[in-house]
This record gives structure tokens, C-alpha cells and sequence, in this order.
């Protein structure tokens, strides 16, 4: 049985806080993170922005793509790292928000970075199995790094929504796959305010191997090799690891271009490999093939290969693209107003 | 101020989460939040009526000295939002980028946190205006 992507969505919060803005603060030098990592500004959330709102509005989207009624969407799922609560599911309220409720299945998900695509997995399989007519898989991060930490330069704020089905497919789903292992690269414990990462442990034997992994596998299953590949979008912790991971397999500057969004995002984590996927179907064509590798440490990826169906074209304008929100009207936020947005902050009482 | 109770969140899902409202059975009018008795013509029976999320500034103030829960936000700008197909909402008007509010601003509503009881209660969740 075929199934696919019946809509999708994204979000992007319009503040942004530029990198040099940040490495100022701490006595940092900017070029190694411009050149060094290929980063330049990341998203920032608002005060009222979550994991919640970020993923209802780009189910809502999704939705507008899909033109279906959402009481026919048996399943929700959201990956992140950031869920508003520690106990209670995003799934309830976003569900609740966009009419879903009560005849459905929720869950939160968490794998590091690829809890979004651990949820496009899980709801894919369900349609596939004929569980449920349509499911809405998420994935929403609004991460954060200490305060000086490297990972500061990079976590970032976005959702990507992709509601499943077995009809009116904007892309079939042509095989998917997962690569994992035990991997201690990244990690945080319960009341942990921050991550904590081994430093030069999470490049070569966690994302690489994890991302080629996957990948190579998943073209061995369908016997595809880069060059049957209109676009292809991987995890991006950064703007240089996935170019690198990309052309090491043999993938062009090309087709990753469309999907590469963490230069002027930053890392999504959950949302990442999910909104480089929204990114190519915005400017995708029939026909076009798109292959999607996630990443989340500890380790693991997530791959996908897609196949754009004639519909794309109908729905592409019906809700925004991400390009539009990544490039236009942004809100550039100094280094306090960041601290405060994130609630860096000690209060009074 | 004080966060409205978890009971209280929940009766007003419908309303807060789905922007659903009441269209009048007898005379069209559009009611939100919802009434029992029609304020235009009287009558008892309505429709849910979903309201549209877009709209335009109906009118605004801008906030600079507020309750406690929001002392730290001023200054923010609250609007009256006239909704396409009939319907107004009082909220937060946010986002706004080299641009200063005006009427007529044409915006969408857009589902944000509104208020939270504190580091350990519940978050209350409803709409805000953002420009289009
Ligand atoms: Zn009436």
C-alpha cells in the first residue's frame, strides 16, 4: 500500500540573535563560528513561544495543505527535547487546539535531535497498517545551550508538521529505515537546566557514522544511488556538518542547498531534517526525489526517501514557505533581550 | 491577577484553543465568546461558529504599566480584532517589526502561551495578533 505526506507546515519564530552578538559577550571569536561552522544567526523564541505553539501553528498549516478534516487524524505524535512540561503531553493541547480530539492516539516522543522523525516513523507505519486514516507526526525544539557553551551559538527555535495519509499524497513514501546504537555522545540528566556533550566525541563516531548509516541504507534498499536524488537534507547540528556528511556520500552542493536551512536558523534539533524537508517540498516539482536523514545523539538517524506527486503544485502557496519565514521580516534581538526571551535571568521574588 | 483554575482553563478550551464561537440562529450575528441569549435580537439557539484567524486591528492601547503577572512585558499592545466573516476578539497584538500599530493592520491570530502560574502551575495557552 502507498502512503505519503498528505500536508505539511512549518513555523519559525521571527526573532533572530546574531552569533557575533553572542560571541561578544564571552570573549569568543565570531570567524570560528561564521567559517568554523558556517553559522551565522539563529532563531529565538519568544516569551509565549513553545514546543505547543510552534507545533500547533505548523499543524495548522499542515492542515491548510491538507485540506482534510482534523477529527479524521487518528494519530499525533511530537518529538522534542523541549516539551513545556515535564509531565503532561504536548500532543494533548496541540491535538485539543486543532480540532484532533478525543478519537485519537498521542504521543510525546524524545530521541535527542530525531524525536520529529522517530514520529514521521511511527506515523507512516500506522497508515500504512491501515490503524488509522490519517496521522500528524511533528517535530518542535526551542533547545537551549549554557550560557558560553558552545552549543549556545546553535539552538535554535522551529517545528515542522507532516500529516500522513493514503490518498491525495503530495509525496509517497518510498522506504524508510533506522540506524542505531549506543552512543554516549550527548546527554542531560533529570532537573538538568543544560545539556552536557562530549566535545569532540559528537562528530565521527556519532553523527557521521549514525548519518551514513542510514543513508547507505536506505539507498542499498531501494538500490538508489545519490545521483537518482533531486534533493537530498540531513540532520544540521551547524551549517558545515551536513554539506560535509552529504558530500562524502557523493550528494552535490545542489541538492542540498534547498534543505539547508541552519546557517540563518541555527539547530532546531527535533525540528531540524523535518523543516529541510518542508524547505524542498516548498520548491519541489512532480517527479522530484528527496532523500532525509535525521540525527539524534545517543545515538541514531531516521532515513526517508520521497517521491514528489503531481499534487505538490496545488498546495505549495496555500500556507507559508519556510524560505519566506527563514528571509523575511525578521526581528533582531540584542544579547539581554536574548537572556530575558530565554529566562537566563535570576528574578526577584 | 491570578491564572484562571485548571476547571476553568478547561471549559474554555473550545473557545480559547478553537476560536469557537456562536453564530445567532435567528439573525446571524456572531458571538464570541458565545452568550446564552442573543445581545442583537434575543433568540436562545446558535451555531458553533469557528472564527476566521484573520482580521484587522479594530482598535489598540498600548500597555506601560501592568498587573504584576506582566510587569516584566510592558510595554505591549492590546487590540480589538474584527475577524473576516464576522466576530471580534480582545488580545495581545505581537511581533510587530519596524512597524508601528495601527487600525486597520491587517492580522492573523496565532496560537501562543498567554499566561503561566508561576515555574510549577499550568500554562494557559490561547491566541495573539501577529501582523500578516
Ligand atoms: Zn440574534
Amino acid at each position: 500500500m502507498t502512503v505519503g505526506i498528505v500536508g505539511y507546515g512549518s513555523y519559525i519564530p521571527r526573532r533572530r540573535i546574531r552569533l557575533g552578538d553572542i560571541a561578544k559577550v564571552w570573549g569568543a571569536d565570531e570567524n570560528a563560528f561564521e567559517r568554523g561552522l558556517e553559522l551565522h544567526e539563529k532563531s529565538v523564541p519568544a516569551r509565549d513561544e513553545d514546543t505547543i505553539t510552534m507545533s500547533t501553528t505548523a499543524a495548522r498549516r499542515a492542515l491548510m495543505r491538507a485540506g482534510i478534516d482534523p477529527a479524521r487524524i487518528g494519530a499525533v505524535y511530537i518529538g522534542s527535547e523541549s516539551h513545556p512540561y515535564a509531565v503532561k503531553p504536548s500532543g494533548t493541547v496541540v491535538a485539543e487546539a486543532i480540532g484532533a480530539t478525543p478519537d485519537v492516539h498521542c504521543a510525546d516522543l524524545e530521541f535527542a535531535c530525531k524525536a520529529g522523525s522517530e514520529g514521521m516513523f511511527i506515523a507512516s507505519a500506522l497508515v500504512r497498517a491501515g490503524e488509522v486514516e490519517y496521522a500528524l507526526a511533528i517535530g518542535a525544539d526551542t533547545s537551549q545551550g549554557a550560557p558560553g557553551d558552545a552549543l549556545e551559538y546553535s539552538t535554535a527555535a522551529g517545528a515542522a508538521a507532516f500529516i500522513f495519509g493514503r490518498e491525495n499524497l503530495l509525496a509517497t513514501l518510498d522506504a524508510q529505515t533506522s540506524f542505531m546504537t549506543d552512543t554516549p555522545d550527548f546527554w542531560r540528566r533529570e532537573y538538568m537546566h543544560y545539556p552536557r556533550h562530549a566535545a569532540r566525541f559528537t562528530g565521527e563516531p556519532a553523527y557521521f557514522k549514525h548519518t551514513k548509516g542510514a543513508a547507505l541504507a536506505l539507498m542499498a534498499k531501494v538500490g538508489a544511488t545519490p545521483q537518482d536524488f533531486t534533493f537530498a537534507v540531513f540532520h544540521q547540528p551547524n551549517g558545515k556538518f551536513p554539506m560535509r556528511v552529504g558530500r562524502e556520500l557523493g550528494f552535490s552542493r545542489q541538492q542540498m542547498l534547498a534543505g539547508w536551512l541552519s546557517p540563518w536558523l541555527g539547530n532546531t534539533y527535533s525540528g531540524a531534517s523535518p523543516m529541510g524537508l518542508t524547505a524542498i517540498l516548498d520548491v519541489a516539482r512532480p517527479g522530484d526525489r528527496i532523500l532525509m536523514v535525521s540525527f539524534g545523539s545517543g545515538a541514531g538517524s531516521d532515513g526517508f526517501i520521497w517521491t514528489v506527486t503531481e499534487r505538490i503544485r496545488e498546495v505549495q502557496a496555500l500556507a507559508p514557505t519556510t524560505r519566506t519565514q527563514l528571509d523575511e521580516r525578521k526581528l533582531y534581538v540584542d544579547y539581554g533581550m536574548y537572556a530575558k526571551l530565554r529566562g537566563k535571568i535570576r528574578m526577584g521574588e | 491577577m491570578t491564572t484562571p483554575s485548571a476547571a476553568r482553563l478547561t471549559r474554555e478550551y473550545p473557545a480559547r484553543y478553537r476560536l469557537e464561537g456562536a453564530r445567532c440562529l435567528a439573525c446571524g450575528e456572531i458571538l464570541y465568546p458565545r452568550r446564552l441569549v442573543c445581545p442583537a435580537c434575543g433568540a436562545r439557539e446558535f451555531a458553533v461558529h469557528r472564527l476566521s484567524s484573520h482580521g484587522v486591528v479594530k482598535t489598540f492601547t498600548v500597555i506601560h504599566v501592568a498587573g504584576s503577572a506582566f510587569k516584566h512585558q510592558v510595554p505591549y499592545i492590546l487590540a480589538v480584532v474584527a475577524l473576516e466573516g464576522g466576530g471580534t476578539l480582545t488580545c495581545e497584538l505581537t511581533d510587530l517589526v519596524d512597524q508601528q500599530p495601527e487600525i486597520g493592520m491587517p492580522v492573523e491570530l496565532q496560537f501562543r502561551r498567554i499566561q503561566e502560574d508561576g515555574e510549577a502551575g499550568v500554562i494557559a495557552y490561547g491566541h495573539k495578533a501577529v501582523p500578516r
